[in-house]
């Protein structure tokens, strides 16, 4: 077999390897999908009223304005609190060692957290979009917009989690991991369009929100889902996705050759 | 014969701490060389260097010819690892462990899985095959760790600390797989923080301190080298140390130890059961009395404090770099 082709069997190995550990550790694919089901129940219901008649909630109707906001938020959440935990535990207890005296591709051992981590998003978005439909929320674009909705959420998550897979590299234990991996995401979800528009924030965090790569991303899929023109968010999204990609996906594999601990 | 491992002049340094400095090793082919130091001493680190983890700031490392730095690849293809720890997917089960393993190995699904059975079957793992590693003791991590290691018949074994944390039980039963591996042999590199196990499975031994050999030979020559037994007493009245100092002095093969504040004295010797009759007659003679009395056999501190003059045991505070 090529080369080509052993990387995509020994991805694949790997992807299988995570995707396997998923339903053995269902208290955390439960809490995945329990925090966010607890955001769609609190915001919807808490802010509704008032968010109803802000500026910048069309139609006065805030599950669906939400609702990409909080899809984007569980795949942030999930793609890089898993990848940057999942990395740290596999250093912390000599799995890396291990995968690293092998003969296989060392990119490959970090590709299949970073899609199997996507995958197990996917499962998650499924149980959301379910949610959302209870709480008000409706795919009002073309199938195919509606699909590409999806599809680039996922995608969002699958970039970001390059960034995370460094941290995971970077921090040396799963504690660091926790508090390093996912401090930041609080910042960046919140200060975004996902939860209220950036209209209504001050004028120095209205700058910062409103070229967060969360915002851009919510701000596509809003126009997907509702079935609007995405205007320039939608290049800004895949600006950010690629650069993310780009930059994090060399660094990771570099960094990954040269570990130790 | 041809040249197993061969280690030369090699040097790694983490920060302040040189942990490796001008490390010289070598094995022949189907031989077992037990590194033999306390924590810190850089065991750890000469094996990640041979394993391809971790590059050496000079040096050279080579397996059966193939250096390490200059073509890993081709090493990985000939070696097997077993950490301290054992690295295996816990949310795994055993059987998917070693398919895995086998997988990156680049065997044929059904390669992988024969291997994977047939390697469940001889470290007495089959009936646990199917349960997550998680639920495995400690003995049987470690066998499944090294099973791993196993998976592509590897010609070179690395075995770091392979029984630390094991109960004896445990450590017997891993003493005879590792006897039976290098019966078939095997090269073997494996570090050990204790002389018994050096002593069990090596055929030469080399004495690492500071990450350099101090000393080096069979389990035989080492122990010749640092006396047989240890007779250790504790005197009732510290006051008598010196009385029994000079009472058994004509026993002692090697400088013996007295410790003033806690009346402690240990006597190196030749036969230790043979001659403590005497011992005890000369002291019950001399009028002392004994409150604590052991024969023990060499430690590594008795290695440590014969070549070394200290004790291991402050090594391996102010040397933690691995």
């Amino acid at each position: 077999m090529s080369r080509t082709l052993w990387w995509f069997s020994d991805a694949w190995v790997m992807t299988l390897r995570n995707l396997r550990r998923i339903p053995r550790q269902p208290d955390m694919l439960l809490f995945g999908v329990i925090q966010p089901i607890m955001f769609i129940v609190l915001f919807r219901y808490v802010f509704g009223g008032a968010m109803s008649s802000a500026p910048g909630v069309s139609g006065g109707d805030y599950a669906q304005f939400l609702m990409p906001g909080v899809f984007v938020q569980t795949v942030v959440f999930g793609a890089v609190a898993s990848a940057a935990i999942g990395t740290a535990e596999d250093m912390q207890k000599g799995l890396m060692d291990r995968f690293r005296s092998l003969p296989m591709s060392r990119s490959s051992v970090l590709i299949g957290r970073t899609v199997s981590d996507t995958v197990r998003n996917a499962l998650t978005v499924a149980v959301m979009v379910a949610v959302g439909m209870l709480v008000g929320f409706r795919f009002h674009g073309s199938v195919l917009s509606s699909i590409a909705g999806v599809a680039l959420m996922l995608l969002f998550g699958f970039a970001l989690s390059w960034l995370a897979v460094l941290i995971g590299l970077s921090v040396g234990s799963v504690e660091a991991a926790q508090s390093a991996g996912m401090m930041w995401l609080f910042p960046l979800t919140f200060a975004s369009s996902a939860f209220v528009p950036p209209q209504t924030m001050p004028g120095w965090l209205r700058a910062f929100a409103e070229h967060n790569p969360v915002s851009v991303t919510v701000d596509t899929l809003r126009a997907l889902f509702n079935g609007t023109a995405v205007g320039s968010a939608g290049w800004q999204m895949a600006a950010w996705m690629i650069g993310l990609i780009v930059v994090f996906l060399p660094l990771s594999v570099a960094k990954f050759r040269r570990a130790s601990v | 014969m041809e040249d197993g491992i061969v280690v030369e002049g090699l040097r790694k340094r983490f920060g302040s701490t040189q942990a490796l400095d001008g490390l010289d090793l070598a094995v022949d082919e189907g031989a077992v060389l037990g590194v033999l130091g306390p924590n810190g001493a850089g065991k750890t680190t000469a094996v990640r260097v041979l394993a391809t983890l971790l590059r050496p700031d000079a040096g050279h490392a080579s397996v059966f010819g193939v250096d390490v730095v200059a073509d890993p690849v081709r090493v990985r293809e000939m070696i097997g690892l077993t950490g301290q720890y054992a690295a295996v997917d816990e949310f795994l089960t055993g059987w998917e462990n070693l398919e895995m393993v086998g997988r990156l190995f680049r065997m044929s699904r059904r390669a992988a899985r024969q291997r994977a059975d047939e390697l469940l079957e001889r470290f007495d793992l089959t009936e646990a095959a199917g349960r997550p590693a998680k639920t495995y003791s400690g003995g049987m991590r470690r066998r499944l760790d090294l099973a791993a290691s196993l998976v592509a018949r590897p010609r070179v074994l690395f075995l770091d600390e392979p029984t630390t944390g094991l109960d004896p039980r445990s450590r017997i039963g891993m003493w005879q797989v590792i006897g039976d591996l290098v019966r078939d042999g095997t090269t073997m590199l494996l570090t050990t923080q204790y002389l018994e196990e050096a002593d069990q499975v090596a055929s030469t031994i080399a004495v690492v301190d500071h990450g350099k050999v101090i000393a080096r030979g069979t389990a035989d020559e080492l122990k010749t080298s640092i006396g047989g037994e240890r007779l250790h007493f504790t005197v009732a009245d510290p006051e008598q140390l010196g009385t029994a100092l000079e009472a058994v002095r004509r026993y002692a093969d090697g400088e013996p130890d007295a410790d003033k504040e806690t009346g402690e004295l240990t006597i190196p010797v030749r036969q230790g059961a043979r001659v403590l009759p005497d011992v005890i007659r000369e002291l019950d003679a001399a009028g002392v009395v004994i409150a604590d009395l052991a024969v023990r056999r060499p430690t590594l501190d008795d290695v440590f404090l014969t070549l070394t003059g200290h004790a291991a045991e402050e090594r391996a505070e102010t040397g933690a770099a691995r």
